[in-house]
């Protein structure tokens, strides 16, 4: 046997898998070599331009120099009350055109009278870029802390309605029709399959949401403010101070990256039967 | 609300009557441009604690009269009476296993069987007695706690069988239960089925394509044509329960199965 095996294998050629197989899995340590040495080819790209000069260290730090300035900065006081202000506005932004949202999406989903009344004007707003409301917002709300909510708000309240809907309309209805076998009212229905069935789904489109608060909050920051992340880095533009500019960008990535794994947990952890 | 009532009002209403009569029913799928006659004039009365089979090749019509039953969808003409009661959109007096996977994922298998009796408010300590013997009856005990993900497709159809059944429906409605399942399941699955049906005594009524099925669970099998759909043959089976897998070479049973299949050809 173990002869014939090892003439079969010098003498047939042996076709080689490919390295790229689509779908294909790959072992767990390769993946996280592989995104952990992403992140390094990034530095060291970094760095070569530092160091061959390619680009003038005043727009374009070294790595170290930005690291040495997050630290620097997060060791302030001042710092802390610029995350805080911007984690303030986003979150306050965010939670209320969830509150709102979420009901609207499920209604206009789960109703074809809702569909018909409330997706129309959204798909016609959502195309208006919410950057272009602040001239209007600041007439209508200041320049105050409510300008900045307003802000996030409109920038993903009518995207959520959309998307909460088309979720809701992805349901199963077997499942659904499961339920008023079962004996469910219309609001049973709602309650106990709607709902629950939508939930997964729901956690990663505010995961995804959320990701455009942020970029609305740096927006709403850049004008007429004096606090926050965005205010940071636009202080340190007029400097000409990159490297603080790098930590601003650095520091709302981190937030960003910090929520989303929050949303990941969760998921985990509220959805085990996903 | 019309469950109670039907429930107080059985006994004397429709104690010598059939449990369930369909009467001329008719069904037309119209649009603007066409119009389509899934079923034409269905009659049909069905015994208290009967297994009926629903014969019929795909697209005669069949699963829409078990759904126009369970009141998923209306009919264009004709009634449905159940227990004294006119059907008008789906009841828990009702139950219904559908061919494909309908438990909630997000339950486990004791809260999906529980689930329509936690609807109806039904104690928790009542709800497990009942999800108890329920998980008894499928074999499924040990899976009490685990969600539908991990159970095979014949193990989700038992539990949808049990939730089903756990509502204490007069009428079991089946659509193709077992349509989706391999060769060997399926057959485990129809014993297990008889079980269950012979001990809980409900009334069965279930929708097939496969003649072999039909003829081994049911006491009566009615046969559909199509196009339109329409009733073109009532058998009852003269086999006596329990019915052993050697049923199936038995010489009535096959000469039943040549009828049927003679009619399916048509």
């Amino acid at each position: 046997m173990a002869n014939v095996e090892v003439r079969a294998s010098k003498q047939m050629p042996r076709r080689r898998r490919p390295v790229l197989q689509i779908y294909k899995d790959i072992p767990q340590m390769t993946f996280t070599i592989l995104s952990l040495s992403s992140f390094a080819t990034i530095i060291v790209l970094w760095y070569a331009l530092c160091l061959l000069e390619i680009v003038d260290p005043i727009f374009l730090p070294t790595p170290h120099r930005v690291l040495q300035e997050l630290v620097y900065q997060l060791s302030t006081g001042a710092y802390w009350h610029h995350i805080g202000i911007s984690v303030f506005r986003v979150s306050s932004g965010f939670l209320l055109a969830c509150i709102v949202a979420i009901p609207i999406g499920i209604f206009a989903g789960t109703f074809k009278i809702g569909e018909a009344f409330i997706e129309p004007p959204m798909e016609f707003i959502r195309y208006m870029p919410a950057v272009a409301f602040i001239p209007l917002i600041m007439v209508w709300a200041g320049i105050g802390e409510s300008a900045k909510i307003l802000l996030i708000f409109i920038g993903t309240f009518f995207q959520l309605v959309l998307m909460v809907s088309a979720i809701t309309r992805q349901v199963s209805v077997d499942l659904l029709q499961a339920a008023f076998t079962l004996g469910a009212t219309r609001w049973q229905a709602i309650e106990t399959v709607l709902i629950p069935a939508i939930k997964p789904n729901l956690m990663n489109t505010l995961r995804m949401t959320l990701g455009w608060a942020w970029t609305y909050l740096v927006v709403a920051e850049l004008v007429a403010v004096n606090s926050g992340l965005g205010y940071a880095i636009m202080k340190a533009q007029r400097y000409l101070n990159t490297d603080q500019i790098f930590v601003g960008i650095i520091v709302i990535g981190l937030l960003g990256l910090m929520s989303d794994r929050i949303f990941a947990y969760c998921n985990r952890r509220f959805f085990p039967w996903v | 609300m019309t469950n109670h009532v039907a429930v107080e009002r059985s006994p004397k209403a429709a104690a010598n009557n059939p449990l369930i009569t369909i009467a001329g029913l008719n069904k037309v799928y119209s649009s603007k441009k066409s119009s389509f006659e899934a079923l034409r004039d269905i009659r049909l009365e069905i015994e208290r604690n009967e297994f009926l089979s629903i014969l019929g090749p795909s697209g005669c019509g069949k699963s829409t009269l078990l759904r126009i039953v369970a009141g998923l969808e209306d009919a264009t003409g004709g009634e449905i009476i159940v227990d004294g009661i006119h059907v008008v959109g789906p009841g828990a007096d009702r139950g219904m296993v559908f061919q494909g996977y309908t438990l909630f994922p997000w339950l486990t298998v004791r809260q999906n069987i529980e689930y329509g009796l936690k609807l109806k408010g039904i104690s928790m300590l009542e709800r497990r007695a009942i999800s108890s013997h329920y998980l008894r009856l499928i074999k499924l005990e040990s899976f009490a706690n685990v969600f539908p993900k991990q159970l095979s497709g014949g193990m989700k159809q038992r539990v949808a069988i049990a939730r089903a059944l756990a509502n204490r429906p007069k009428v079991l409605l089946m659509d193709e239960p077992f349509g989706a399942l391999d060769a060997q399941t399926k057959i485990d699955m129809q014993e297990m089925l008889l079980e269950v049906w012979e001990k809980e005594k409900t009334t069965v009524i279930f929708i097939t394509h496969d003649i072999d099925e039909a003829v081994y669970l049911s006491q009566r099998i009615v046969v559909m044509g199509s196009h339109p759909g329409r009733i073109i043959a009532d058998h009852r089976v003269q086999m006596d329960y329990p019915r052993s897998a050697e049923v199936r070479e038995n010489a009535d049973f096959l000469s039943l199965k040549r009828k049927c299949s003679a009619l399916l050809k048509h």
